[in-house]
């Protein structure tokens, strides 16, 4: 089969490799459909995230038909069945899946022991991302084991078209996981950083859940636009001081609720602080860009809320943590729960309240998606978000 | 926005510059003192020095820090200045020659510099004339923003993901403001 293949820096293929197998009872093979390139795919690509090996399939956003079924998730998944596959692997029976917190499950990630010393404890399996969360081949690809199937799907009924449901699997529920947290109250301002699709998924989950005002901070005026678009006040921070703007809409108070979704490669030349996080972190000095978040803690209102949907890998330096703890802020923050999530959202887009493919702006055949990458990183030809067809 | 393709052959050629600005900047930081005597110019070794800080400067912003473009002009402007203080340390200088080299050396790299700088510049130059998409129409909802305002407020969200009831903004006339003002 055809697949995306990460062989290094900037350096993403399309190979032929061996078809996926069943290699577990509760194994199922998913032919994909639709995948999409993810804002997190551009880490392993600009190889920011530790933990990738030559060879690795990428690709954790995908959905598809069910092909085969291994005997023990039969009861779950039927042939012929149309899936969208979350991109975190649960098994639905540890503590922590019992609770709901399924991107922290304690079975799914097979290279435990390696996760287990790195961050003290496991976190669920992933697809297609790093050693550290399973290595599991990714979905950009034609085919796909998908561990742990009897759990790891949601059923998509007729009706709907791929490009209505793929973001199922990660972006629409991480938008939604990202506004919920705050726990969205009619008076709030919600300031949003980061308009890519991420962003854009929390901006519709902000209105969703009946912000107030919801501000939206970026640099490209198409995806200032999109933002727009759905319901923000936009800031563009090559134009305005966001600090100032933020002030100005908020009486003097800053925003109660702050979503970061941008994580560790904040634009590299915007301010001081990120152009020395980016030489640090050429230096191997320090892993991620912070910039956004020192900006959050300084910007929120005291006793406010910081959100954390943007990926973060290891080391972040200048952390004006005394800043943070004299005003009481809660963090919230982790991979999204996406199960917890989907019912709820299949049902809203079944219902008609929000179609998370206006988001879409690129469709392309599998074999030029490595061309995409960079296009994507560059945020060239007005880019926010590739559909990739295998 | 600056406009770059970080795969462009400009790009290359600025990363290349990048690696040979680094370098440079080594060998000066490193070798100064040899590098000045080489050039009968002994006087001019912290100089030299300093000038190897800024190569490396230069190199690692064109190396890490996106957009190559200001990074070209700082080696263009450094070049500017390599080039104004050989040719004040010629005169009356027995290795005259050697200097005469190294401004030659630094000229080759100036030329290099200004065809890298370009070549960044058309590209920029062609994707700004390409046409900017209009995104202003996708909303993804089917009404109006202000009707959609708060139409998933009955949301199913677990108490986990709730802000506890203690640490909520209270309303200014609230208890939790009484309470406060007691204690």
């Amino acid at each position: 089969m055809r697949a995306l293949v990460w062989h290094g820096a900037n350096d993403i293929r399309c190979d032929t490799v061996p078809d996926p197998e069943i290699e577990h009872p509760r194994d199922a093979i998913v032919k994909v459909t639709t995948c999409a390139i993810c804002g997190s795919d551009l880490h392993l690509h600009d190889n920011v995230m530790p933990g990738m090996e030559k060879g690795d399939i990428v690709g954790h956003e995908f959905m598809g038909e069910v092909m085969e079924v291994g005997a023990e998730a039969k009861s779950a998944l039927k042939v012929g069945e149309r899936v969208v596959v979350p991109f975190t692997i649960w098994c639905g029976e540890c503590d922590q899946c019992r609770r709901g917190n399924y991107s922290v499950c304690e079975r799914s990630n097979r290279n435990k022991a390696l996760a287990d010393k790195v961050f003290g404890h496991t976190t669920a399996g992933l697809f297609g991302y790093t050693h550290l969360t399973g290595g599991y081949a990714g979905g950009q690809a034609e085919y796909v084991r998908v561990p742990m199937a009897d759990r790891t799907h949601i059923k998509i009924p007729g009706g709907l078209t791929d490009e209505q449901v793929l973001f199922l699997g990660d972006i629409f529920p991480t938008g939604w996981q990202a506004a919920a947290q705050c726990d969205i109250q009619p008076t709030d301002t919600v300031a949003i950083w980061g308009c890519g699709p991420v962003g854009q998924m929390t901006i519709r989950s902000a209105i969703l859940l009946g912000a107030r005002q919801v501000i939206a901070i970026d640099c490209v005026p198409e995806r200032l636009a999109m933002a727009k678009a759905g319901g923000a006040i936009t800031i563009d921070f090559q134009e305005e001081s966001v600090v100032e703007r933020l002030n100005e809409l908020t009486g003097g108070k800053g925003p109660e609720k702050c979503i970061d979704a941008v994580g560790m490669e904040a634009h590299a030349t915007a301010t001081l602080d990120s152009m020395y996080d980016r030489a640090k972190q050429a230096l191997m000095l320090e892993s991620d860009r912070a910039h956004v978040l020192r900006e959050m803690i300084y910007v929120c209102r005291p006793a406010g809320t910081l959100s954390i949907p943007g990926v973060y890998g290891g080391l972040v330096d200048k952390m004006p943590f005394g800043m943070a703890m004299n005003k009481g802020l809660t963090w919230r923050m982790g991979q999204t729960h996406v199960n917890r999530w989907t019912d709820d959202l299949l049902n809203r887009i079944q219902e008609g309240q929000i179609d998370p493919s206006f988001v879409i702006t690129h469709t392309v055949p599998l074999d030029q998606g490595p061309e995409m990458y960079k296009t994507f990183r560059d945020k060239r030809d007005g880019c926010i978000k590739v559909v990739l067809k295998p | 926005m600056a406009l770059y393709d970080r795969s462009s052959a400009g790009d290359n050629l600025a990363r290349g510059l990048g690696w040979f600005s680094i370098g440079l900047g080594v060998a000066e930081v490193m070798a100064g003192r040899s590098i000045a005597r080489w050039m009968g110019m002994e006087d001019k070794t912290n100089l030299i020095r300093a000038y190897g800080v800024r190569e490396i400067t230069a190199g690692v912003g064109l190396l890490a820090l996106g957009d190559p473009k200001p990074w070209i002009w700082s080696r263009i402007a450094g070049d500017a200045v390599d080039m104004a203080t050989l040719a004040a340390g010629m005169e009356n200088n027995p290795r005259a020659g050697n200097a005469r080299i190294a401004f030659g050396a630094v000229m080759a790299a100036t030329a290099l510099d200004v065809v890298c700088v370009q070549k960044l510049h058309r590209e920029e130059a062609y994707y700004r004339s390409l046409p900017v998409p209009d995104y202003s129409d996708r909303s993804g909802f089917p009404r109006p923003v202000s009707a959609m305002r708060g139409a998933a407020s009955d949301a199913s969200i677990g108490e986990d993901m709730r802000t506890p009831r203690i640490l909520r903004f209270q309303s200014a006339t609230g208890p939790a403001q009484s309470q406060s003002a007691q204690g």
